[in-house]
């Protein structure tokens, strides 16, 4: 495995807390990290719901994950896709998600966001450019 | 070859296939396994989806599924092939990635 | 060919389990290598040896730990998904001081790594869900 460097995508297409698969798949990507790989996310369909700012489940007794995505950047995992058409679908805007930001390492640690709003098309070609797909 | 897609719902119940046919590059392959293979019976509602997709994507639906759930090879959707499950890991090895709507 | 197999769901609750398995078999029979099977989500729930279908119906855990046995498939239950939901090994019990185990022959407990490894090493990935 030394020397191996795969291309993996991280595809998240449910909403979060009705179903397990959102929190578990973060701690995929948490762990995943540690193996030094190409990784990017994508966020479609009801996907984009996980990354909605304000989210508040102190109510219903689960764990509120969310703050977690916050930590991506330190992971070095920077560049989470998040779909045009599935923000539309829902009526989101990108003013709508949590604010994702890393420190660019190779621009003198300047802060970006890691969000990136890409179409549907171009998710298409990502999933195509990739070794490993996973699907949460 | 490109991506293996696989959808396992059926389209009356979730948007796996929509979504994978939305997101599907032209000469990529679709597997319809489980509650998927309901998308390739003729006379459906989604019928005319599936013709659309043929025209640029090689459709399949896993043999063993159908038969199941008592679609026989004659209510498919003309040009949608059958694979059996050796069939299924003969796409796996051809295809460079394979990728599952969930 | 290297084939890695990520398992989703409960058995019986789902046909992934059933799906992974076919697949398995018929990968195992074109000569090809099944690297590992990893059980996250609800998936974990294949590796109880605690469960009791009824006689008439597949036995689910037994045909994976005899695919481990018989061909030495490398069969994986996350460590986290596996503790939520109260599957664990000899060791896990003693640590979280639980009165019993209930894993599989067959099945070990590992942590996420194994999947992303997998993902890695193996030259196929195909995952089975809901």
């Amino acid at each position: 495995m030394a020397g191996q460097c795969k291309k993996i995508m991280y595809l998240h297409r449910r909403a979060p807390y009705g179903t397990v698969y959102a929190q578990e798949g973060l701690e995929v990507v948490l762990i995943g990290a540690a193996f030094d790989q190409d990784v990017c996310m994508a966020f479609v369909d009801d996907g984009v719901y996980q990354l909605k700012a304000g989210q508040d489940t102190s109510a219903v007794g689960m764990k509120n994950f969310s703050p977690a995505w916050r930590a991506l950047g330190d992971y070095d995992v920077t560049r989470l896709y998040v779909e045009r058409e599935s923000l539309d679908e829902r009526g989101l805007r990108e003013e709508d998600l949590m604010p994702l930001r890393y420190e660019d390492e190779n621009d003198d640690w300047a802060e970006k966001s890691s969000i990136v709003i890409v179409d549907r098309k171009e998710i298409g070609r990502l999933i195509d450019a990739q070794d490993v797909v996973f699907n949460f | 070859m490109p991506v293996l897609h696989t959808v396992n719902k059926s389209p009356f119940e979730k948007n796996a296939l929509d979504s994978c046919l939305s997101h599907a590059l032209d000469g990529s392959t679709l597997l319809l396994i489980e509650d998927g293979v309901y998308a390739a019976m003729r006379a459906s509602s989604i019928e005319p989806r599936i013709r659309r997709a043929l025209k640029r994507l090689r459709i399949h639906v896993l043999e063993n599924d159908c038969r199941a759930r008592g679609i026989s090879e004659d209510a498919l959707i003309e040009g949608v092939g059958s694979v059996d499950d050796a069939g299924f890991v003969d796409l796996v090895v051809e295809h460079d990635n394979v990728q599952a709507w969930l | 060919m290297k084939i890695g197999l990520l398992v989703n769901e409960g058995p019986y609750q789902h046909q992934a389990a059933d799906s992974a398995y076919r697949f398995a078999c018929a990968a195992l029979a074109k000569g090809h290598e099944i690297f590992r099977v990893f059980f996250y989500h609800d998936g974990v729930n294949n590796g109880t040896r605690l469960m009791t279908p009824p006689q008439d119906d597949r036995h689910i855990q037994q045909r994976w730990s005899e695919l481990a046995r018989t061909h030495g498939v490398d069969l994986v239950l996350c460590v986290a998904a596996a503790q939520r939901r109260g599957i664990c090994d000899p060791d896990e019990a003693k640590r979280n001081a639980k009165d019993a185990d209930n894993i599989a022959p067959g099945f070990r407990i590992s942590g996420l790594g194994q999947l992303v490894e997998a993902a890695i090493e193996c030259d196929r990935l195909v995952t089975f869900g809901d």
